[in-house]
């Protein structure tokens, strides 16, 4: 298949592996930013090949594991609500707040209905005038445009009855956040490639510049990841910290500026509480003031619960490089897909649903040759 | 999008070929109350299309004549939502799905029973489509549907139509002895390409606006199966429709059921373009995805290129490939060899992606 099958080409892939052991005078420790890279990087069983030559850190960039419990917990008071339909991607719906997950507020009743986009949310609104009908809007930079589009599509239609809890987050704040902390383990980061196509990448400058450390924009596909692990590598090894797009067929250095332009139409920057993390400043999107009228939490007022601040999920540790999903006393024990501790066991880019589905329930130990 | 009615007048997903006036006759409850209206409904709409020796007595009971060897039954239900999709509808995948069912276990399908649970309101049009679809599989299968029953629930009860079959066979011998007969080296095939019919079914209920719409492989096994006996006799250790959890879930029942490693190559798993670049974008699994005429076959080693020749022999699984061997119990129950050929654990299908497929 086109597009598809020319990056996943065997051959090459493994002489870029021989490549990257070739260059690869110790280990070196990389975080993938995306958990979209981090499923690929195990489905392919490149995270398995590179073992002892290139460690890597599976970082936060999975918006559902990161999304608050107070907004699912949030989203699940709504739920319940007779008039309202809340609409999420079907990847939310297993993410357990501290009160269940919006799938168990569905089964409990709750009127909840999966959508492959956010202007399905805002169709269903039009077709449904009796029902208010709220998006759960969670993602990183990639998928706020397409959140601020069905904003300005409703409020083109005229729409009272669509709105939405937004949950964006930013990846750039995160990563600094993670490589000011004492006990930061990543020596190189390859940026996330959706992110960049959207932001384009020359924000990354000043990060390069101030924590010199070397930043590659990488894309998905098999040889992508490895076209990006190896550029970081050598980099590395020849002590130099530089931002590289190994995704040039999709990036560019601006991004897409008609989308950025939408962006900044109805969202403004705000500090964010991402899960496992805490408030991360800068960490999140908001709608400004001119949009508040589609922000569902000043349209429902809702009593605050306080969340039940049980989170037994150690998601910090390892979206920081510190655990690896199958060293958790809990992975394949307490915390399932069917019964997760957590979000990154349930999300299709969390890292430990990714090392359940591709490895196993025993010790990824066991996978060495 | 492609198939769609021009008047949607239900709450139910139609989805129907079939355009539909705004005052269309439609099912009452007074249908199912066992008056005239009733007996109306069975005798002019379902034994007219349907009509063969044993079901025109319309009595209680079927009464059918004495068969040679031992019997296999089975029963299923079907709530698919849309009742129309891409390559069939409720009615073929009802008939076509317990068909299947009785040949897959060594059974040549006989009789059938079929139960229709409709909800008021559903257009008699609509329900007059669908009883053509389940003559048109009866005969195409040979199978005789003859005893059935009729029930109306109240609108918001069910959802446009639900469907009961039993079915009843004959089984033949030999017959195939079952997964926990698996052994080493063992070979494992797939009838043709996998996936489509889940991807059929989530492209119209979605309203994925995909053209062209990916067809279902809604359709009968029985001759792929008989073929197969024709030609490898005791060889074939087990044959299983991939329905609901697709291949995966097949591989992992039979891993369980043997205790040996199912051990698969990705490389050689037919998939058609179009559900590949779903599955893809949606990051989903084909191996994952349901099927509704398509099987796994394990056959004795070194019978794999007979089973082959037999399958391709026939068009409806011309695409069966050989997919991967019995193993001792390794790494996993089931393990897949994907891009860089390292073998890694297939997991079992959690949960479907998307309810209400059959």
């Amino acid at each position: 298949m086109k597009y598809l099958d020319e990056y996943r080409n065997p051959r090459e892939a493994q002489l870029l592996l021989d490549e990257i052991r070739r260059v690869s005078s110790r280990c070196w420790t990389l975080m993938e930013v995306c958990g979209g890279q981090t499923h690929s990087l195990l489905r392919h069983g490149i995270a398995s090949e590179l073992e002892g030559t290139v460690e890597l850190i599976h970082g936060p960039g999975c918006p559902v594991c990161v999304t608050d419990q107070e907004a699912i917990d949030f989203a699940c008071q709504l739920a319940q609500r007779e008039e309202i339909v809340l609409t999420s991607f079907g990847d939310m719906l297993r993410v357990p707040g501290s009160r269940g997950s919006l799938l168990d507020a569905k089964t409990a009743g709750a009127h909840v209905r999966i959508v492959y986009s956010p202007l399905d949310a805002v169709e269903l609104a039009r077709k449904s005038p009796e029902k208010e009908v709220v998006f759960f809007a969670v993602g990183f930079e990639t998928t706020a445009p397409a959140t601020a589009l069905a904003v300005k599509q409703a409020a083109r239609d005229q729409l009272e009855n669509f709105s939405m809890i937004v949950s964006h987050v930013r990846v750039q704040p995160a990563m600094e956040s993670l490589v000011q902390a004492p006990d930061n383990r990543v020596q190189a980061f390859l940026a996330a490639g959706h992110v960049c196509t959207v932001m384009g990448y020359e924000s990354y400058e000043s990060f390069v510049e101030q924590y010199q450390l070397p930043v590659v924009v990488a894309g998905f596909e098999p040889l992508d990841l490895l076209e990006g692990i190896l550029a970081c590598v050598k980099q590395l090894e020849a002590n130099e910290a530089r931002l590289e797009n190994r995704y040039a067929r999709t990036v560019r250095s601006t991004g897409n500026r008609a989308a950025q332009d939408l962006v900044q139409e109805i969202y403004q920057i705000c500090d964010r509480a991402w899960r496992g993390f805490g408030k991360i400043a800068d960490g999140g999107l908001e709608l400004r003031p001119e949009w508040q009228r589609f922000d569902a939490r000043t349209i429902f007022a809702e009593p605050i619960l306080p969340v039940i601040n049980v989170d037994e999920c150690r998601s910090f540790e390892v979206m920081t490089g510190h655990l690896k999903p199958p060293d958790c006393p809990h992975f394949g024990k307490r915390c399932t897909p069917e019964s997760p501790l957590g979000a990154p066991m349930v999300s299709s880019e969390g890292a430990c649903a990714a090392y359940y589905r591709y490895h196993g329930t025993m010790s990824h130990r066991r996978y060495k040759n | 999008m492609q198939n769609k009615g021009e008047i949607v007048s239900a709450a139910w997903q139609l989805n129907c070929p079939v355009s539909l006036p705004a005052n269309a006759d439609c099912v009452t409850l007074a249908h199912g109350e066992g008056g005239r209206l009733s007996r109306k409904l069975v005798q002019e709409r379902i034994v007219r299309v349907l009509k063969n020796e044993y079901l025109v007595a319309l009595n209680d009971a079927a009464q059918l004549p004495e068969i040679r060897g031992p019997v296999a039954l089975t029963t299923d239900s079907f709530v698919v939502s849309p009742l129309f999709f891409p390559g069939g509808d409720i009615g073929s995948l009802a008939v076509f799905g317990t068909v299947n069912d009785l040949a897959v276990s060594g059974a040549r399908p006989l009789w059938l029973t079929l139960s229709l649970i409709m909800e008021e309101g559903l257009p008699l049009v609509i329900l007059d489509r669908i009883l053509e679809s389940i003559a048109k599989a009866a005969e195409e299968t040979n199978i005789k549907i003859v005893a059935g029953d009729t029930k109306v629930v109240p609108r918001g009860a069910a959802d446009g139509l639900f469907i009961n079959t039993a079915g009843v066979g004959e089984l033949i011998t030999p017959i195939p002895p079952g997964p926990a007969s698996l052994q080493e080296n063992d070979e494992l095939i797939v009838s043709g390409p996998i996936g489509r019919h889940g991807i059929a079914v989530l492209a119209v209920r979605e309203e994925l606006g995909l053209e062209p719409v990916p067809l279902s492989d809604c359709g009968s096994l029985i001759r792929p199966v008989d073929r197969l006996r024709e030609e490898l006799g005791d060889q074939i250790r087990c044959l299983r429709d991939a329905t609901r959890g697709g291949v995966a879930a097949v591989l992992h029942e039979w891993a369980e059921a043997c205790e040996l490693t199912l051990s698969i190559d990705e490389r050689s798993l037919p998939v058609s373009p179009d559900v590949r670049g779903v599955c893809e974008l949606l990051g989903l699994d084909p191996l994952h995805v349901a099927n509704e005429g398509t099987m796994v076959v394990a056959v004795k080693q070194g019978a794999a290129d007979a089973a082959l020749k037999a399958l391709h022999s026939l068009s409806e699984t011309a695409g069966a490939r050989l997919i991967g061997t019995v193993t001792p119990r390794g790494i996993a129950p089931v393990t897949v060899r994907r891009t860089l050929g390292r073998e890694q654990p297939l997991d079992d299908p959690l949960g479907s992606p998307l309810p209400r497929i059959c």
